[in-house]
């Protein structure tokens, strides 16, 4: 997709400056490895992290399973933060989102954006959230405290019965 | 045509199998295959319109089916 006006990015026509790296993986996220990323012109390294809450919906959490269509959830992540690149002046995005079991307070998932200015990393780290909660094919089953445990779902698309 | 279609979280765990085989004819759209799938046994409740992949993308009720595609029922998304 083009930038448009209201966006903070400038249409050149030149090749896209940025670089980005997608990943679907079973190992625990270093989020540390995260922080090293970019070069001396970039102003702004924005990482951000979503880790596995103790409750949902009023229920008290004990841990979670994540599972991945893993082939296209690689390629989709890619996509996204393409779609990304394409919006913000940003010269790397990194993504990684995490599968199988985790415990409270594990990384699930990771973005980290680097960028010459800090309002290009905002725009393109809540764009990657947004769109990997809306598009990623992972779901997530939650276990409880109280021993049962349950797929996560949208209320308005019910699965069969 | 034989299709296996992949299934994945609680849409696995309905059969319970990773995949589920059809068979419908060559050329066959999405929803036809969808419909076929509708008249099995458990899959009553599938929605007409789910969510699917044609090859690792998302694809429209429309697209064309063709032997080696791979299908995929994609329940409501959770990951974050």
């Amino acid at each position: 997709m083009k930038a448009t006006g209201d966006r903070t990015k400038v249409p050149t026509g030149d090749p896209d400056p940025c670089s980005v790296s997608a990943r679907i993986t079973e190992e625990p996220i270093r989020t540390d490895r995260l922080l090293d990323l970019g070069s001396r012109a970039d102003g702004a390294l924005l990482l951000f992290v979503g880790r596995v809450r103790d409750h949902n919906d009023g229920r008290s959490v004990a841990r979670l399973r994540y599972e991945a269509y893993a082939e296209m959830a690689e390629r989709e992540l890619e996509a996204i933060l393409r779609e990304a690149a394409d919006r913000c002046e940003a010269t790397r995005i990194e993504a990684v989102h995490r599968t199988g079991e985790l415990e409270i307070g594990e990384a699930s998932v990771a973005i980290a954006v680097v960028s010459p200015h800090r309002a290009a990393a905002f725009e393109a780290s809540r764009y990657v959230i947004e769109e990997i909660k809306k598009r990623l094919p992972v779901w997530k089953r939650e276990a409880y405290a109280d021993g049962s445990d349950a797929w996560v779902r949208a209320a308005s698309d019910a699965p069969p019965r | 045509m034989r299709l296996s279609v992949l299934l994945f979280a609680y849409y696995r765990e309905l059969v319970p199998a990773p995949s589920v085989e059809l068979e419908v004819r060559s050329g066959a759209t999405v929803r036809e295959a969808i419909a076929r799938l509708r008249e099995m046994p458990g899959w009553e409740g599938l929605p007409e319109e789910p969510t699917v992949a044609v090859n690792r993308e998302y694809s429209r009720p429309d697209r064309e089916l063709h032997a080696g595609d791979e299908l995929a029922l994609i329940p409501p998304v959770a990951g974050g």
